[in-house]
């Protein structure tokens, strides 16, 4: 779902956006504190909290970015790196750097039970919940890229920024939005992780980051369904990898495969698509 | 007056594009801005369009300065520009290009009429209407760049050599339905290489020389003035 944010905002802006781990570490941090120290249900602690990544989203990009929406990439990579680095450092001051467990008894009792078992393997009702979750987004997602105005605009700014304002398109906005939605998915992403390894500590983007870039360029970057994917194909590969190597190796697999994809298939699974396309205008 | 340029001055860093550049355009014209390659009439069209801000100079659109006004806010003004090099969306199929032209618009009616209008007036769109943008030949892109951006009604056209890269009989038909455009309502600001065909097919018109306007007059006139059939109609 990470993934997803990062090559969202690739295909719309052509920019890594390296801070969007941070936004998922947020995420997680933004629940618990609902959680704990507000004393917000789960589910409302969620959605706030995937409301205010959104909003995190939008200012990152005003802070940081559009500043530099006209300056060489290079330039807005470095502050996307940076901004990255700030964001773990700010987490740290104000929650502190050890890991800190996700406050368990906040969740819905029957999350604990079990919904459906076959042959030995029980699935809880949290697992069909991210499950579900995950499904729900993954299709709107798809739907407002495909069928609404605003996923048009999107797809048209992804295009041609200059040809999209010469339609009407504000882009800034539509930018703006993109931020958002990547926000909130990464929020999401964040809290579900953190309340299942029931862990969240403030260098937790970093490697979830790393892992979901390398989804992203696996499958294709730029590609909405190419990081789906991609991040399918990755936590297969690691559970694999972990299986039948060492666990010790889960993180290394994944850049490995980054690696792999960069050197042998750069344009990853999905974007050979998009390149051919391309040609032939 | 409809548009009128004043003095206009548009720098890429310190490449000085426009050097004072003034256009009046009044409505129901066809005026056309002709000039060589590098000449400045690209960037005269991006600055009109909001894209490019001058540095110096005005532009006046119903007596209202737009300079420094966003690029989308000048598009609902009424000012719509088929670019340069046409700028079909390729990934985007030819019927969402047309609901991108309309993206302003809230009159679900109008814009029906409009498709109907449009695939009266380029019968071939509609064949293609579920293809990609990006698979469609150079005259049918340049057709539904044209009818992308009267999909938003425009009051001014401006054109930006609709006639690069095609075929001389589709130059003749995209010229004669540019023409029946002008006809139904439309104020053209067109930009050509091809001089010849634009005072043909004009009311009035500038020649542009390096960021600066060298002559203005009547298309007739300026058919016939020595200077203009030297360097631009190949006499
Ligand atoms: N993006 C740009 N950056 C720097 N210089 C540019 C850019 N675009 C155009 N120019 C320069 O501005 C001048 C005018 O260009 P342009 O308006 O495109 O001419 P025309 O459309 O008449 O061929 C040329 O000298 C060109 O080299
Ligand atoms: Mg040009």
């Amino acid at each position: 779902m990470i993934a997803v944010g990062y090559t969202m905002i690739y295909g719309v802006i052509l920019l890594i956006n390296f801070a969007h781990g941070e936004i998922y570490m947020l995420g997680a941090f933004f629940a618990v504190t609902f959680i704990s120290l507000l004393g917000l249900p789960f589910y409302v602690a969620f959605f706030l909290s995937m409301a205010c990544c959104a909003i995190c989203g939008v200012l990152l990009d005003i802070v940081a970015y559009r500043p530099l929406r006209q300056s060489p990439r290079l330039a807005a990579l470095i502050t996307a790196i940076g901004m990255s680095i700030f964001l773990q450092n700010l987490a740290m001051v104000i929650w502190g750097s050890r890991p800190k467990p996700f406050p368990n008894e906040a969740l819905p009792a029957y999350f604990e039970k079990t919904a459906v078992s076959f042959s030995g393997v029980n699935l809880s009702w949290f697992h069909l919940f991210i499950f579900g979750v995950t499904i729900v987004m993954m299709v709107g997602l798809n739907l407002i890229i495909k069928k609404t105005r605003w996923g048009k605009a999107m797809r048209a700014v992804a295009q041609n920024q200059t040809m999209a304002a010469l339609t009407g398109i504000n882009v800034n906005r539509v930018i703006s939005y993109t931020f958002a939605l990547a926000g909130a998915l990464g929020g999401a992403a964040g809290i579900m992780v953190a309340a299942f390894y029931n862990s969240l500590y403030p260098t937790m983007g970093y490697v979830a980051g790393v892992k979901a870039f390398a989804a992203a360029v696996l499958g294709g970057i730029g590609s909405v369904p190419g990081a789906m994917l991609g991040g399918v194909v990755l936590g297969v590969a690691e559970a694999f990898g972990a299986g039948y190597l060492s666990s010790l190796y889960r993180d290394g697999i994944s850049y490995a495969v980054m690696i792999i994809v960069i050197i042998f298939i750069p344009a990853g699974l999905f974007g050979k698509v998009l390149k051919e396309t391309k040609k032939s205008m | 007056m409809l548009l009128k340029l004043d003095n206009v001055k548009t720098y890429y860093g310190n490449i000085r594009a426009l050097k004072g550049i003034s256009i009046e355009v009044e409505e129901g014209e066809i005026v056309c801005l002709i000039g060589g390659n590098g000449a400045g009439k690209s960037t005269t069209l991006m600055t009109i369009s909001g894209v490019l801000t001058p540095v110096e100079g005005n532009v006046l659109y119903q007596g209202q300065s737009i300079v420094a006004v966003r690029p989308d806010n000048i598009v609902q003004m009424g000012i719509c520009q088929v670019p340069e090099g046409r700028m079909i969306f390729p990934l985007l199929t030819v019927m969402e290009n047309l609901d991108l032209g309309a993206y302003l618009r809230k009159d679900k009616n109008g814009i029906k009429e409009d498709f109907e209008r449009i695939f009266r007036l380029f019968p071939v769109l509609r064949e293609r209407r579920k293809q990609h943008g990006g698979t469609l030949s150079g005259g049918e892109q340049q057709m539904l760049a044209i009818a992308r951006a009267l999909m938003a009604r425009p009051r001014l056209l401006l054109l930006d050599e609709p006639s690069l890269g095609l075929a001389p009989i589709l130059v003749d038909s995209i010229f004669e339905t540019i023409r029946q455009i002008n006809e139904q309502g439309t104020t053209i600001l067109l930009v050509e290489q091809n001089a010849q065909l634009a005072l043909q097919f004009s009311h009035r018109g500038y020649v542009i020389e390096t960021g600066e306007i060298a002559l203005a007059d009547s298309s007739t006139e300026l058919l016939k003035n020595e200077q203009v059939k030297k360097a631009y109609l190949g006499e």
